[in-house]
């Protein structure tokens, strides 16, 4: 039973305080999810970084690759008219 | 051919352009294979760094010091733990830099085989060992790498306190008794040589540093990191009324920085070869632990399969 079989690569994503999304801190070896999240506290939590934590089995997560990084991407850098500055308001309207 | 040499190309054109590399970009073999050893020897330093350590947990002078060194000590097992994960984004095995470790075939850093002999060295080595770490460390925040990077900038903040805590230590102790002064300058004595060999060999002598640089990977030579060390650390003994172990040290109003005297680089590749005082009681005894933790390992991996198994059959039912 070598542990290289069995321990498999979690993602861990912390909550810094309510009111704020979780962030990937990094990961870790578990054999299980509880046990990746009892790791994860001592691991990415020793200092109160966090009032919640997620773990999730790296092998769950989809990536999308850097090479459809143009397709992907790009389309939306050429659609000025999303951003606000795009439309002239005159000063005196005030602010919009 | 051409193929391979304009993505190395556009490499180097991203690279030079700050912009940082991530796991799953392109990059040339030898730059991942570069990082691997570079990251995964350092994780091993981080792991092997928790011995001299360990050695003064149940000795420690009072309550206080002794919560202050387990923390310590807790800090040192995340940053291995956080480097081992950076290196497996380049798609190292955890397995497989472990093996290497408790083998002997992969190096750490070369002030662990120094023997802690005692509680003074507590101080110097947050003082001067972490110091330097931290200098290091400093530039590494910024290498080209992404997960490196990251896991640099947190360890840079923990770090931090692994230093004070040293440099408080040495404070008592040098305006203590004449023999916890005594103490601590031998302290210093021992550890200044082995702390600025830390940076590893002169520049001229240190052939993969030129194309680390330009990669990025680091951001300084050696020699910088040393001078600025050195240049840092003087006053800081002087404020404590130590003496600096090196008769060549002093001020060159000329260059703005310590001229120091030569090092012993025969010691360091002595040490380096595993000719240091503790070279084998170090790789003996994370041998002892690794095999003492296997039962934990096991009953962790028991203790998956049993609750999987439950949460199974409680479905089932």
């Amino acid at each position: 039973m070598s542990d290289k079989s069995n321990w498999k690569i979690w993602e861990v994503f912390v909550r810094s305080k309510n009111g704020l999304s979780h962030k990937h801190a990094g990961s870790l070896h578990a054999p299980d999810a509880e046990m990746a999240l009892k790791n994860a506290r001592d691991v990415y939590t020793r200092r109160s970084e966090g009032v919640s934590i997620w773990v999730v089995e790296s092998e769950a997560i989809t990536a999308s690759s850097p090479d459809e990084k143009e397709p992907l991407f790009t389309p939306s850098d050429d659609k000025v008219y999303r951003h606000p500055t795009f439309y002239e308001i005159p000063d005196e309207v005030g602010h919009m | 051919m051409g193929e391979t040499h304009s993505l190395e190309e556009r490499f180097q054109a991203y690279v030079d352009a700050e912009n940082k590399i991530e796991p799953k970009d392109w990059m040339p073999e030898k730059y991942r294979k570069t990082l691997i050893r570079q990251i995964s020897q350092h994780a091993h330093s981080e792991v092997v760094g928790m011995l001299p350590e360990a050695n003064w947990i149940t000795r420690a002078p009072s309550l206080r010091s002794k919560l202050i060194l387990l923390a310590k000590v807790q800090d040192e097992a995340g940053h291995g733990l956080y480097l081992y994960s950076a290196a497996e984004t380049l798609g190292a095995d955890r397995q497989d830099l472990v093996e290497d470790l408790l083998s002997g075939k992969a190096k750490y850093s070369s002030i662990f085989n120094y023997p802690t002999i005692s509680w003074a060295d507590m101080g110097a080595v947050g003082w001067l060992v972490d110091g330097a770490a931290i200098a290091n460390q400093v530039m590494l925040c910024r290498t080209s790498y992404g997960p490196y990077s990251r896991a640099m900038v947190r360890i840079c903040k923990e770090e931090s306190f692994h230093q004070r805590q040293g440099y408080e230590t040495m404070m008592k102790l040098a305006s203590g008794t004449p023999e916890q002064k005594a103490m601590a300058q031998d302290a210093l004595n021992r550890w200044w040589w082995p702390s600025i060999m830390m940076f590893g060999p002169r520049d001229e002598d240190s052939p993969n540093s030129a194309q680390s640089m330009k990669w990025k990977i680091k951001r300084k030579s050696n020699d910088e990191l040393r001078q600025e060390f050195i240049d840092k650390t003087v006053p800081q003994a002087e404020f404590i009324g130590l003496t600096i172990p090196d008769p060549d040290l002093k001020w060159n109003e000329e260059t703005g920085h310590y001229d120091f005297g030569e090092i012993n680089w025969d010691e360091f590749y002595q040490v380096i070869k595993g000719n240091g005082p503790c070279n084998k009681q170090r790789l003996d005894a994370r041998n002892k632990a690794h095999d003492e933790g296997a039962w934990v390992r096991e009953a962790a991996n028991a203790y998956a399969e049993k609750e999987a198994k439950r949460r199974k059959e409680g479905t089932a039912a």
